[in-house]
């Protein structure tokens, strides 16, 4: 079992909850803020932390995560440093990680490499946006897998049955449900069929199944935490920091929104 | 055998492949189905075959330039012409087949990418021919140097989004097109505009092309009683024009292939767009290949006087026939193809788009240095009129810093101007 299994596991098993999963860009606005930001998320609910990789070219992400990402560039942040961060943090902060990736800066560290340094500095799980099952199942899985560390499958309301059985078979950690046709942001609603979709999916796959996109709102994590084992929130407190940068006391301000976005899980208890 | 590639993964060796987030997963395997579905259909090649033929004008004239052999004074040069499409490049080629096969998959809206504005205004074109709604995304830069064609695709009954994120270039055009598809897959078919992106993309658009190659063999055929020319010639941007003109001459051993990369103002990384220069492999836009990146795998941004050679990225084709050896890639700078424009439009009276001037400036190097026996094909690939702004003000700039002693008169072959952006 990994942390991550373990994880869940606590949540579901003895807490009779979903988990809270809030996700970060690393380096935005500069990642010695980014370290304090991460201790405030735990403060106030986090039980994983998606910890995002910038890349230049964020194709799968709305304009709030691609500033994030082109601010945390300009800062001159590299996957090392993002590693660097994570292995500072992974053992203090006492939950799991999960670097979230395009596929370049991993491809061009070299997978083995990558594989290696991911799991020394205490990462727990990768999630690669741009990386389906059947490319990840040649190489960077099974490294991954060798190094005790989860590559985390996602799956979208396109997914059709034969590609739910493939990741039912790789799915390693959990399985990220994107809930939106469409790249990462706030979205004013939920449609009912993504509830839908989840209850279903849920029953198929041998790992938990977390939900992300378009999550913004306490209501929003309510209604989703009624039917998966995690909720992800990205964009909305990626937002929350921008509009807030270069004010006094974010770390306390970001904990508090966390702590907002996170108590509807102990309310909607199973 | 060439046709036989990508293997049943998309995959051109080590290269190509499906990199895409899971929401575009389904939507490929449905429309590599559709495609596979499409090629083996009578009705859809006849159609496909009669528009190329009634509406955007094949086959494409093999022209013999003579003035510019005689002038060279070597091998012969003959020119596909390309440029005398409809729409004035080879793009449309590919535009109306997946227009056609938007269509056949009920889809009622196109949306597609564009740098030099060509693949845009085929796609428009194809659009309102087909009755499709569309809309192209374009870099703001290249809006600013191709605006005409922003005018024509507007025309067109386009709606053309600028696109203002990294470089404001073709790269950037191709993210924001990826986000609009993620979002509308459901109704939207996405025209890629060349040889990149995953499986079956590179295929697709290949297959469309070769006629490109196999018209020219048999023109070059009656005119010269040889099958296939001693050293074929392409610009690569991302690569379509030169897949399609190469494929028809792979098994011809005898025949020299060569890509013409954008040299750009120096060799230096973000000064250029030669991916087999400064590039290493590296997965972008849903395809492995050779792509421009920093060490630390972060894309790079690139130069080049042509909109449609300015991309980090090549097909994963081009990238395994360049392992193999099959294709000796090279580059041609912003200052020698602008020459090329200029000397073809006074030795020929053709003004050659940009792109395709790349490819002219590499069989001027040539031409020269080979007897008259041997035959130069030279894809040119689109015609010039919507680069007149573009050639102007870089005219301009080079007499200034000519007159300022910055740069002295450029020495044909790459490297003379390597200095200039010193």
């Amino acid at each position: 079992m990994s942390e991550i299994s373990d994880r869940f596991e606590i949540c579901r098993r003895h807490e009779r909850r979903a988990a809270f999963i809030p996700f970060l860009m690393a380096g935005d606005p500069d990642l010695e803020t980014t370290g304090v930001l991460l201790e405030a998320l735990v403060a106030g609910g986090a039980d994983l932390i998606e910890v995002g990789m910038p890349f230049s070219d964020p194709i799968a992400d709305g304009p709030v995560i691609q500033r994030a990402a082109s601010r945390a560039l300009a800062r001159g942040v590299t996957l090392s440093a993002v590693l660097d961060l994570i292995a500072r943090k992974r053992a203090s902060l006492g939950v799991p990680m999960v670097l979230f990736s395009y596929f370049n800066p991993i491809h061009a560290r070299g997978l083995a490499r990558f594989a290696e340094q991911a799991a020394g500095s205490g990462v727990d799980g990768v999630l690669c946006v741009d990386l389906p099952p059947e490319e990840g199942a040649v190489e960077l899985g099974p490294l991954l897998a060798r190094h005790g560390v989860d590559l985390v499958q996602l799956l979208a309301p396109t997914s059709g049955d034969d590609r739910v059985r493939r990741v039912a078979r790789q799915a390693s950690g959990f399985v990220y449900y994107v809930s939106v046709t469409g790249t990462t942001g706030e979205r004013q609603r939920l449609s009912a069929q993504v509830l839908k979709d989840v209850r279903r999916l849920r029953k198929r796959l041998p790992v938990p199944l977390a939900v992300g996109f378009g999550i913004s709102t306490p209501e929003q994590v309510a209604e989703v935490a009624s039917v998966a084992d995690g909720v992800v929130v990205g964009s909305a407190l990626v937002r929350f920091l921008e509009e807030r940068a270069g004010q006094r006391r974010l770390a306390a301000a970001l904990e508090e929104r966390v702590r907002e976005l996170s108590s509807p899980l102990w309310e909607t208890r199973r | 055998m060439a046709s036989a590639r990508p293997d049943a993964r998309g995959y051109f060796g080590p290269y190509g492949g499906r990199f895409v987030p899971e929401t575009l997963m389904a939507p490929l395997a449905e429309l590599a189905a559709a495609y596979d579905q499409a090629r083996r259909s009578r009705r859809f090649r006849g159609r496909l075959s009669e528009l190329l033929t009634t509406y955007a004008g094949r086959p494409t004239p093999l022209y013999f330039a003579a003035r510019l052999s005689e002038e060279l004074g070597g091998a012969r040069i003959f020119l596909k012409r390309e440029d005398l499409l409809h729409t004035g490049a080879h793009k449309i080629n590919n535009a109306l087949g997946q227009a056609l096969l938007a269509k056949e998959m009920g889809k009622g809206r196109v949306i597609a990418e564009t740098g030099a504005g060509q693949h845009g205004v085929a796609t428009a074109t194809a659009a309102a021919l087909l009755g499709l709604s569309c809309t192209v995304y374009m870099g703001a830069e290249d809006m600013r140097r191709q605006r005409l064609n922003v005018e024509r695709m507007r025309l067109l009954g386009a709606q053309v989004e600028a696109v203002d994120s990294g470089s404001r270039t073709l790269k950037d055009a191709i993210n924001e097109a990826l986000r609009d598809w993620v979002t509308r897959v459901r109704t939207t078919h996405y025209i890629l505009g060349s040889v990149l992106g995953p499986d079956p993309y590179p295929r697709m658009v290949r297959d469309f092309h070769r006629v490109i190659g196999e018209e020219a063999r048999r023109q070059l055929k009656r005119a010269t009683r040889r099958d296939g020319p001693d050293l074929a010639i392409a610009c690569v941007g991302g690569g379509s024009n030169s897949i399609g003109l190469f494929t028809a001459f792979l098994d011809q051993e005898r025949t020299r292939l060569v890509g013409v990369e954008a040299g750009g103002r120096s060799l230096r990384l973000g000064d250029h767009a030669a991916r087999f220069l400064g590039g290493a492999p590296g997965v972008l836009h849903g395809t492995r290949s050779w792509v421009l990146q920093d060490p630390d795998g972060q894309i790079a941004t690139t130069h080049s006087v042509s909109a449609g050679l300015d991309y980090p990225s090549i097909g994963p084709e081009h990238a395994l026939l360049h392992d193999l050896g099959r294709v000796e890639y090279t580059a041609v700078s912003d200052a020698e193809a602008v020459d090329a424009f200029h000397r073809l439009a006074e030795t020929e009276g053709i003004l050659p788009a940009l792109e395709s001037a790349h490819a002219l400036a590499e069989a001027i190097r040539h031409a020269p240095k080979l007897p008259r026996s041997f035959v130069v094909l030279v894809c040119l690939s689109g015609r010039g009129d919507k680069d007149l702004e573009s050639v102007a003000a870089f005219d301009v700039e080079r007499r200034a810093r000519s007159r300022r002693g910055v740069l002295g008169p450029l020495p044909h072959g790459y490297g003379g101007d390597q200095l200039e952006a010193e």
